[in-house]
């Protein structure tokens, strides 16, 4: 729980000392691995030695975050270049993963040209299957959540929620961007969903939920937040393990709450400032060729045995 | 990092113990733990829960090492004008910037046609808040685009932006 004092405060780069920096940002987009692990996930800065045996047993897979397909402007002239960057990364990864999630934002204006271009982007993905749920640039006005259950929503529940297990792992796909009250916002009829879909697991099977909207505070000032996540949490309180991996924010953040561990993710079109720095969350212009640093692909993998090089974002109780 | 890690190896280890038989489930999944390659997938690796049908859609078959990288299907949308062309700089115009709406509060008679107009690099809509039954409903908004409502009967039009729930603002119409 308390491995790394130097990351136990989370919040990404904010806690890593200088030498962890360099080696995080000498890999292309910096992801960094989450490892599921007896139960938790952790993470830890990819290294030399890093890379487990492959195994059948392994879980891999990958989460995708915020291309806003469809943007235009300085922040990145081709969001779809970058995005198309990350797909070759995810298919250069040296493993196939299960699956890959995108965390929403898979577009920036919701019209039916965007989902569908973004579509066939991630058909290029060497996976098993790909995922979304929706951000609010997916949700956008009346034709936003038609358009996107179009193009994604086959099969999934309510306003577009799933769950799914691999692996001995529990994984809840929501949707926080419609509804929306100056937070993100659930509702009643999701938090029912998630109710009855955890009833019948034992409490020791790993949970990993993923929305758009972080699931926490993390500046509400911004819309960085879900007014009733703490419904939904406090459901989650029996289990031993419940990583939650959101998008929206466009950078890297961790947080710990108890038993459950937050990881927000790096997107692949433009960053965001830090929370509070600057009037808005306005897209960052960075010097030229320096975009890549801010962007990325997140792998997640679980294993038995080998972790040794395995860092865990914890907060200091 | 890696010294600190190693060190606390030991302590995982124990707990791996209560994932073996997870991990045998697992192994029912039958991932392939390298390259892609043998089609199709082995059911049974990614199942729904109880009661659904497993949504998302399969991915690429074959090492691509390579995308390509498809054109949009529809032309780059061109900004989104809408009303005059030109919004006068007077008491009837509000600028989007910086993710506020500027004025915050503004006060038109009735009959006043009011150009909101966005400044910032990212999209915003103009839109009557939920529940106030009021006329505002912009497209979105990209960067320079403008949108435009003449407001006929007085009253309090309180909005926001959809995109961006936190951006709120009124326009107050007097006879």
């Amino acid at each position: 729980m308390t491995e790394h004092a130097d990351e136990s405060n989370g919040g990404g780069e904010h806690g890593m000392t200088r030498r962890q920096l360099v080696r995080h940002s000498a890999w292309f987009g910096g992801a960094v691995v989450l490892s599921v692990v007896a139960g938790e996930v952790i993470s830890h800065i990819p290294g030399s030695a890093s890379a487990a045996p492959a195994s059948s047993a392994d879980l891999h897979f990958v989460q995708v975050s915020d291309s806003h397909i469809g943007f235009q402007g300085p922040a990145n002239m081709d969001v779809a270049g970058t995005f198309g960057m990350a797909v070759n990364q995810v298919n250069s990864l040296g493993f196939r993963p299960a699956f890959v999630m995108h965390s929403g934002d898979l577009t920036h204006l919701s019209t039916p040209a965007q989902f569908d271009q973004v579509k066939q982007m991630m058909s290029q993905l060497d996976t098993d299957r790909v995922f979304t749920v929706p951000g609010e640039h997916d949700s956008i006005g009346d034709n936003g959540p038609r358009a996107y259950r179009q193009a994604f929503g086959q099969d999934t529940l309510g306003d577009g929620w799933y769950s799914f297990d691999t692996h001995g792992v529990h994984f809840i796909a929501l949707v926080n961007t419609l509804h929306l009250e100056q937070l993100g916002h659930l509702g009643n009829d999701q938090i029912d969903f998630v109710r009855k879909d955890i009833a019948g697991l034992s409490s020791d099977t790993p949970i990993v939920i993923f929305s758009h909207i972080p699931l926490f505070a993390m500046y509400p000032t911004w819309g960085w937040g879900t007014d009733d996540a703490v419904q939904l949490l406090s459901m989650f309180r029996r289990f031993s393990s419940v990583t939650c991996l959101n998008g929206h924010v466009h950078q890297l953040f961790s947080k710990t709450e108890g038993n459950i561990t937050f990881h927000s993710a790096r997107p692949t079109c433009y960053p965001f400032p830090k929370p509070g720095q600057g009037p808005a969350p306005l897209p960052q212009v960075l010097p030229a060729g320096r975009l890549k640093d801010a962007l990325g692909i997140r792998t997640v993998n679980y294993w038995q045995g080998n972790h040794a090089l395995a860092i865990k974002d914890e907060k200091l109780a | 990092m890696d010294m600190n890690a190693n060190s606390s190896a030991p302590v995982r280890r124990s707990r791996t113990v209560c994932l073996a038989a997870v991990a045998v489930v697992g192994a029912l999944g039958l991932l392939s733990g390298c390259g892609g390659s043998s089609h199709p997938k082995p059911a049974g690796a990614l199942s729904p829960g109880v009661g659904q049908t497993l949504p998302g859609f399969p991915g690429a078959s074959g090492t691509s090492g390579t995308v390509a990288v498809s054109p949009p299907s529809a032309a780059p949308s061109t900004p989104y004008t809408s009303g005059q062309p030109s919004a006068p700089a007077a008491a009837n115009a509000v600028t989007i910037r910086n993710f506020a709406f500027s004025p915050a509060a503004l006060t038109v008679k009735a009959g006043t046609t009011v150009t909101w107009t966005n400044t910032d690099p990212d999209a915003h809509t103009v839109t009557s808040k939920q529940g106030s039954g009021g006329p505002l409903n912009s497209a979105p908004l990209t960067t320079g685009a403008t949108y435009s409502y003449t407001f006929t009967a007085p009253g309090t039009y309180p909005y926001f932006c959809t995109i961006h729930p936190f951006m709120v603002a009124t326009v107050e119409v007097t006879p």
